[in-house]
């Protein structure tokens, strides 16, 4: 049993995953790239024209992406900081770094795509509504993770302090994402579900699947690139560090 | 292919502005965000070289006589 099983240890050291997250980047570029023009194709060049949003419903194949990358690297986030709490490896406290900003930016995209959506459909760029503002308070939850992390010199306290941070604002992804069930919202359904049939034409639904891919893919390779140099940075001190910087002597 | 002509396409029936506004947005996003992982990566390595090698010819000066002085 044990001599089948992965040594997950191993690979939760920073000497061992630099190198490998190092050989995975060029793939997940390459992916993201592959995806990103399917669907942009997909969604802007095939896609009928929507019958009640007409052509502006396009934003779509942006924004609905970035949403749902702006919640689920929150989650991975949150993830990564209690495992970092619970078993204090150093490598979650990393991994939650490096997240942070990527997901920032996107609930930024969510926000900026929407309020050009919103304008043309409902005549107005912002109203304080249930979804909208719930991730507004995402974006300054990842604002607020790393103005913390930014503020405690030890790693490690501000690995602990922006863990805690990360673990109670979780509370604030299921109320996104049902918000539009709980209260009355200018905002409309959910794109997709599911358990019921998709109500949008075949080629929307592919353009924003491929897109959604096309940022997930984007996200890992950023956030790898990220971690290095947090790893590179945080680990300066170690022989690794040096040897691979070519300080041998 | 749903669109006629180019102009068509860039038109996006009225909502060009919206359309294209949020594209290039994110599009300027997901390009600046890696271009600046990378700057930062850079000034790092040169930073902690920099910093390799003070250290070093410090040691050197203080044990002039040994030659594997930043081993500790």
């Amino acid at each position: 049993m044990s001599k089948q099983s992965i040594n997950w240890y191993k690979y939760a050291s920073p000497q061992t995953f630099y190198p490998l997250a190092g050989k995975m980047i060029p793939w997940f570029w390459l992916l993201a790239a592959i995806f990103g023009v399917a669907g942009l194709t997909a969604g802007f060049l095939l896609a009928p024209m929507d019958e009640q949003q007409g052509e502006g419903y396009r934003i779509i194949f942006l924004h609905v992406p970035a949403s749902w990358m702006s919640m689920f690297i929150y989650l991975v986030m949150a993830f990564w900081a209690a495992l970092g709490l619970a078993f204090n490896t150093r490598l979650s406290g990393m991994m939650a770094s490096a997240l942070a900003p990527t997901g920032a930016l996107f609930a930024f995209l969510s926000l900026w795509t929407g309020a050009l959506w919103g304008k043309p459909m409902w005549g107005t760029w912002w109203v304080w509504d249930a979804r909208l503002t719930s991730e507004l308070i995402l974006l300054f939850l990842y604002i607020g993770f790393i103005a913390l992390q930014a503020a405690i010199d030890d790693p490690r306290r501000a690995d602990k302090a922006g863990a805690i941070l990360a673990l109670v604002g979780v509370v604030n992804i299921p109320i996104i994402y049902f918000s539009v069930k709980w209260w009355n919202t200018l905002h409309q359904g959910a794109s997709v579900s599911l358990t019921r049939a998709p109500s949008m034409a075949a080629m929307m639904l592919w353009g924003m699947l491929l897109c959604a891919l096309a940022c997930w893919m984007y996200s890992i390779a950023v956030a790898l690139m990220r971690v290095r140099t947090i790893m590179l940075e945080r680990e300066r001190h170690t022989e690794w560090v040096r040897a691979l910087l070519g300080d041998t002597e | 292919m749903h669109w006629n002509s180019l102009a068509e396409f860039l038109a996006m029936g009225k909502h060009g502005l919206y359309v294209w506004g949020s594209v290039l947005v994110m599009a300027g996003v997901m390009l600046a965000e890696p271009m600046l992982i990378r700057r930062s990566r850079r000034r790092l390595v040169e930073r902690l070289r920099r910093q390799y090698r003070a250290e070093r010819s410090e040691a050197r000066a203080v044990s002039p006589s040994s030659s594997s002085g930043s081993s500790a």
